[in-house]
C-alpha cells in the first residue's frame, strides 16, 4: 500500500509532522510513502489512502528544529529522507549527533541551505515607504524572492524588528502582512513588484562612499552577496562602475604629491594644550614593564603618615583602577592589619615597583615577579615617595620590597619581624607579603606571622611616639 | 561656503569613516520591538545587509559626526593638516538617517565616530546626545556602536556605555613609540586607562546590588579597538603581542587589523603603499588562533621569519610544519586541544568529531562528511583507515600547500 500525504504551502511543517506521526507510529516504512506538496501531480500508482490513526511516539529533542528547516527546503526528496531518519531515530536517540552518518549529514546540508536562505532574506529584504497621506502609522512594502519555502520561518524576525510600523513582504508564492500589530500570511501567487522611494538615493550615496577603492575584492563580495539578489537591491547597479573606477582612483591617490597643510592647521595645533607632565611616572621607560601596563600605580595615603607600607607591585585590579592594595592581596592585608590593630587609613601604602608585570594568557594576566634590574630601575620613584612622606617606620612586605628598601630580598623568613636600616636611612621592618598567604597551603601559620609583625609595627610606632 | 545638503554631508562623512574596519553588530543582548512600542531588534548574531566591492560587510551606518579634527595623525584622512572638505551632521540628521535606513532594512544600527572638535568633552557630549535621542526619543532598539574619546569626562563615557552596545577606542599604532611619531596628540596611556575604566565598569555591571537587583547593562557587546597594519615599522610579532596584551588586560571582544590604505591628500610623513591585504588576512587568522584555538602569541610567531607571518601559508599550518613532532594526531583518541591544532580542522569540525566519535571510530570518509578539510589535514592525522606514513615528515610538505613559485616577468 502507498500512502500519499499532500503538504500545504502554509503550515507545511505541521502537516508533515501530523502525517509522519501517524505513519511512523504505525511502523510504515519510507518506501510506502509518496511525499509531495499540494497541487503536485500524482504518480501512476498513487492512491489517496487515509492515514492510520496516530499513536504516541517520542522523538529526540533536536529532531524538531531540524525538521522545521528541512520541511521548508525545495530539495527533491527532503520530506522523504526526513521521514526515514525519523524512523531511525526511534532506535537511536543520539543519531542526530553523528554528523558522519550520511543521511544525517544530508539533512544538515539541506537545513544549512535553508538557514542561509533565511539569513539572506533578513539581510536583503528592502522596504519602500508607501505610507498613505495622513496615516498615523508608517507603512512599508517589499518584494523578495527566497530560494526555499521560508516565509513562515522568517516572519517572526520581521515582527520582532519592525513592531511599530505596518509592513508587507510579497514573495512569488506567499504574501506576509503585518498590520496594526497582527501578522497575516496568505498563499497567493504574485508577480514581481517594481518599487523605489526617495531615501534610496541617500542609501546609494552611502554605499558608494563607504567603499574603499584601494581594497577591491570582488570575489569576497559576490560570495556573500550573490548576483541573484542584485535585481532587488537598490544599491547593486552602482557596483560595475565602482569596480571599474577603483584602479584609477587608487592610482590617483598614489600619484598625487603629498599636499601642504592648510594655514589654519598650524593655528589649531598651536592652540592645543600641551600635554602636562603629571604623567611622568606613567611615561617612565627605565625598564620595559611600563609599556605593557595600563598605568603606573603611585602610593596613596596621608602626606604626613608616620607609617609606610611597601608591597611588591600592582596586580591586575590595581593596574586597572590605578589604586594600590585594592586586589585580593590588598584586601587580605587590610583584614590582617585590622586584626593587628593597625589603622590602614593613617598609613601610606605603596609598591616597590610601580607598574604591573604580567604574562598574557588568553583572557587572563599571570603575575610575574619583577627582576632585580627592574626593581632597581623603579627605586627612584620609591625613594622620592620616602623623602616626601618622611615615615617614622617602613614595613616591607615580601622579598621585592625588602630588596628595594635594603638591597637584598634573600632569607626573608629569617629576617622577618626584625628591624633593619634601609638604604634611604629609614628603619625598615621586614615581613612577608600577604599574597604568600593566598598561595600557601600553610596559610594559617603565615597569617599569624604577618599579624604578629604588623602588631609589632604598631608597637614600634607607639614607642616612637615622642621621637 | 554654501550650505551642504544632507546627501553631500553623507558622502563626505561616510567616505571619512571607511577606514574603520569594524562593522560588527553581533553579541549584544536580545532586544525586540514586537510589543509595538519601538523600532528594532537584536538577536545575537549580526547581519550584513550589503557588501561593498571591497568585500567588506555593510552592517551599520558607519559615519563620522564631523570630520573636523584638531589632531594631526599622519595616517588619517581627517587630520587637521589635510585639505579634505569638511562637514558636520546635526544630531537630528544622524538620527533621521539611522531610523530611516533602519526602517528600510538597510542596516542593523549606527556606528558613530567623530573627529575631535573643540575639546574631547564637547565631541563626546554630542555623540552621547545622538545615542540618547535614538534610544529615548525614537525608542530605537537596534545596535549602536560609539567610538569613545579616551580623554573625555568619565561621566560621558558612563552614559555612552549605558546607551550603546559597543564602545571602542582605536589605538591604531601597535607601539607607544609609533603613536608618538605618527599621532603626537594621542596619549597611549590615556587610551589604556580609559579601556581599563570601561572594563571595570563592565565588571561592576555584572554584580547584583545588595537588594539582588541586576545593574543596568553596560556596553553589552564589549569593547573593541583597531590597529593599522603597515603604516609604521611594527612587525607581526609586535602586533600580535600588542593584541594579546589588550585581550588579557581589558577583555576586548575584538582587535581589528586594518591594512594601511592610501588616502587622498596624504602627508609627506607617511608615504602611501599598496595596502598589505594578505598580511592583514594572516593577522586575522593568527588572531583567531589566539582567541579560539588556544595558541599563545609566541607560538605563532616562533615560526615567523623576522617576526613576520608567512604570507604563502596560514599560521596554523606554519605552526604544524614547524612542530611535526606533535603529529600525526589520532583523531579517535586525541583531546580537544590537540584536535584544534590540526590544520584543516575548525572549531566546528572538532566539535562534530568529538560528538560523532561516540558512535564509533571515525574513518577518513567520515571526516569528509563532517566538513573537515581532509586534504589539508591528511599529513597530520591518523584515522581508522588512514595513516600518513612518511608524509608527516616529508621534506616537500610545505610545497604541497604553498602556491607555486611565480616566475618574474621579463618585461
Amino acid at each position: 500500500m502507498i500512502y500519499a500525504p499532500r503538504l500545504p504551502r502554509l503550515g507545511t511543517f505541521e502537516a508533515w509532522r501530523d502525517a509522519a506521526r501517524a505513519l511512523a507510529s504505525n511502523d510504515v516504512s519510507g518506501a510506502q510513502i509518496d511525499w509531495a506538496m499540494e497541487g503536485s501531480a500524482d504518480s501512476l500508482f498513487t492512491q489517496h489512502t487515509p492515514l492510520p490513526d496516530a499513536r504516541e511516539m517520542k522523538v529526540p529533542k533536536d529532531f524538531v528544529p531540524l525538521a522545521k528547516l528541512v520541511c521548508a527546503s525545495r530539495a527533491a526528496g527532503a520530506h522523504d529522507l526526513l521521514y526515514r531518519v525519523l524512523l531511525r531515530c526511534r532506535g537511536n536517540p543520539y543519531l542526530l549527533k553523528n554528523r558522519a552518518d550520511p543521511q544525517v549529514q544530508q539533512l544538515e546540508v539541506w537545513a544549512k541551505n535553508v538557514r542561509r536562505d533565511m539569513h539572506k532574506m533578513k539581510a536583503f529584504v528592502r522596504f519602500r515607504d508607501v505610507t498613505p497621506e495622513g496615516a498615523n502609522r508608517r507603512r512599508f512594502l517589499s518584494w523578495f524572492e527566497p530560494e526555499h519555502r521560508i516565509e513562515e520561518l522568517i516572519a517572526g524576525f520581521f515582527t520582532r524588528r519592525f513592531g511599530d510600523m505596518d509592513w508587507a513582504i510579497v514573495t512569488p508564492e506567499v504574501t506576509t502582512r503585518f498590520e496594526g500589530g497582527a501578522l497575516h500570511q496568505d498563499a497567493i501567487a504574485s508577480a514581481r513588484l517594481d518599487l523605489s522611494d526617495e531615501t534610496e538615493d541617500l542609501w546609494r550615496t552611502y554605499y558608494a562612499n563607504i567603499f574603499n577603492p584601494a581594497r577591491l575584492k570582488i570575489k569576497a563580495m559576490q560570495s556573500e552577496m550573490p548576483k541573484k539578489y542584485w535585481k532587488n537591491l537598490p544599491e547593486a547597479d552602482l557596483i560595475p562602475d565602482l569596480i571599474r573606477q577603483a584602479e584609477t582612483r587608487m592610482r590617483q591617490m598614489q600619484d598625487e604629491a603629498p599636499s601642504l597643510p592648510p594655514v589654519r592647521a598650524e593655528r589649531i595645533l598651536e592652540r592645543l594644550p600641551k600635554r602636562n607632565i603629571v604623567d611622568e611616572m606613567n611615561a617612565c621607560a627605565r625598564c620595559p614593564i611600563g609599556a605593557q601596563a595600563t598605568q603606573a600605580v603611585a602610593g596613596s595615603g596621608p602626606p604626613d603618615a608616620r607609617l609606610m607600607i611597601v608591597g611588591e607591585q600592582p596586580g591586575d585590579r590595581e593596574d586597572l583602577t590605578g589604586l594600590p592594595f585594592v586586589g585580593p592581596a590588598g584586601q587580605m592585608f587590610d583584614r590582617i592589619a585590622a586584626e593587628a590593630g593597625l589603622d590602614r587609613a593613617s598609613a601610606y601604602v605603596t609598591n616597590a615597583v610601580k607598574h604591573f608585570k604580567f604574562l598574557p594568557r588568553g583572557k587572563k594576566r599571570i603575575h610575574q615577579n619583577p627582576e632585580r634590574s627592574e626593581i632597581e630601575a623603579c627605586r627612584v620613584w620609591l625613594t622620592r615617595e620616602i623623602s616626601e612622606i618622611q615615615p617614622v617606620l617602613i614595613v616591607a612586605l615580601g622579598a621585592t620590597a625588602a630588596h628595594a628598601l635594603t638591597g637584598t630580598g634573600a632569607n626573608l623568613m629569617k629576617r622577618r619581624g626584625k628591624l633593619e636600616t634601609g638604604r634611604d636611612g629609614a628603619p625598615v621592618l621586614i615581613t612577608l607579603h600577604p599574597a604568600a598567604i593566598l598561595r600557601s597551603n600553610n596559610s594559617d601559620m603565615l597569617h599569624n606571622l604577618l599579624r604578629q609583625d604588623l602588631a609589632l609595627a604598631v608597637e614600634m610606632l607607639d614607642n616612637a611616639q615622642y621621637m | 561656503m554654501a550650505k551642504l545638503t544632507l546627501k553631500e554631508k553623507l558622502a563626505l562623512l561616510s567616505d571619512a569613516a571607511k577606514y574603520d574596519a569594524s562593522c560588527a553588530s553581533s553579541g549584544t543582548t536580545r532586544r525586540s520591538s514586537a510589543d509595538g512600542t519601538g523600532l528594532g531588534s537584536t538577536e545575537g548574531s549580526g547581519i550584513c545587509h550589503a557588501y561593498a566591492p571591497d568585500g567588506r560587510c555593510i552592517s551599520l551606518l558607519k559615519i563620522l559626526m564631523t570630520n573636523f579634527c584638531i589632531y594631526d595623525c599622519a595616517y588619517c584622512i581627517n587630520r587637521v593638516s589635510s585639505n579634505v572638505a569638511r562637514a558636520r551632521f546635526t544630531v537630528e540628521e544622524v538620527v533621521h538617517l539611522t531610523t530611516e535606513f533602519y526602517r528600510r532594512n538597510y542596516i542593523e544600527g549606527l556606528f558613530l565616530s567623530s573627529g575631535i572638535i573643540k575639546s574631547p568633552d564637547d565631541t563626546m557630549a554630542d555623540m552621547v546626545r545622538i545615542a540618547r535621542s535614538l534610544r529615548h526619543d525614537h525608542h530605537f532598539r537596534g545596535y549602536i556602536h560609539l567610538k569613545t574619546i579616551p580623554d573625555a569626562d568619565p561621566a560621558l563615557i558612563e552614559e555612552a556605555g549605558l546607551l550603546a552596545d559597543r564602545l571602542s577606542m582605536n589605538i591604531e599604532l601597535p607601539t607607544d613609540a609609533g603613536i608618538k611619531t605618527y599621532a603626537p596628540e594621542k596619549n597611549p596611556h590615556e587610551i589604556r586607562r580609559a579601556m581599563g575604566r570601561v572594563e571595570l565598569r563592565k565588571q561592576a555591571a555584572k554584580e547584583r546590588t545588595h537588594t539582588g537587583r541586576r545593574a543596568a547593562k553596560f556596553a553589552p557587546a564589549g569593547q573593541s579597538t583597531q590597529l593599522i597594519v603597515g603604516a609604521d615599522g611594527a612587525n607581526d610579532a609586535t602586533i600580535l603581542q600588542s593584541s594579546t596584551r589588550l585581550y588579557s588586560s581589558y577583555k576586548l571582544k575584538r582587535v581589528y587589523y586594518s591594512a594601511f590604505s592610501p588616502i587622498p591628500d596624504s602627508t609627506a610623513a607617511l608615504p602611501l603603499i599598496k595596502p598589505p591585504l594578505a598580511r592583514e588576512h594572516r593577522l586575522y587568522q593568527a588572531d583567531w588562533l589566539l582567541r579560539f584555538y588556544g595558541y599563545q602569541a609566541d607560538e605563532i610567531t616562533s615560526a615567523a621569519d623576522g617576526g613576520m607571518l608567512d604570507l604563502d601559508i596560514d599560521p596554523k599550518l606554519a605552526w604544524a610544519l614547524a612542530n611535526r613532532h606533535a603529529f600525526p594526531v589520532d583523531i579517535n583518541r586525541a583531546g580537544k586541544d590537540m584536535l584544534l591544532r590540526v590544520p584543516g580542522f575548525g572549531v566546528k569540525s572538532v566539535g562534530r568529531i568529538l560528538s560523532a566519535r561516540r558512535n564509533g571510530a571515525l574513518g577518513f570518509g567520515d571526516l569528509k562528511r563532517i566538513g573537515a578539510l581532509v586534504n589539508k589535514a591528511k599529513p597530520f592525522i591518523t584515522t581508522r583507515d588512514w595513516s600518513p606514513g612518511g608524509l608527516t615528515d616529508a621534506a616537500n610538505l610545505r610545497a604541497r600547500f604553498a602556491p607555486p613559485p611565480e616566475q618574474l616577468s621579463l618585461l
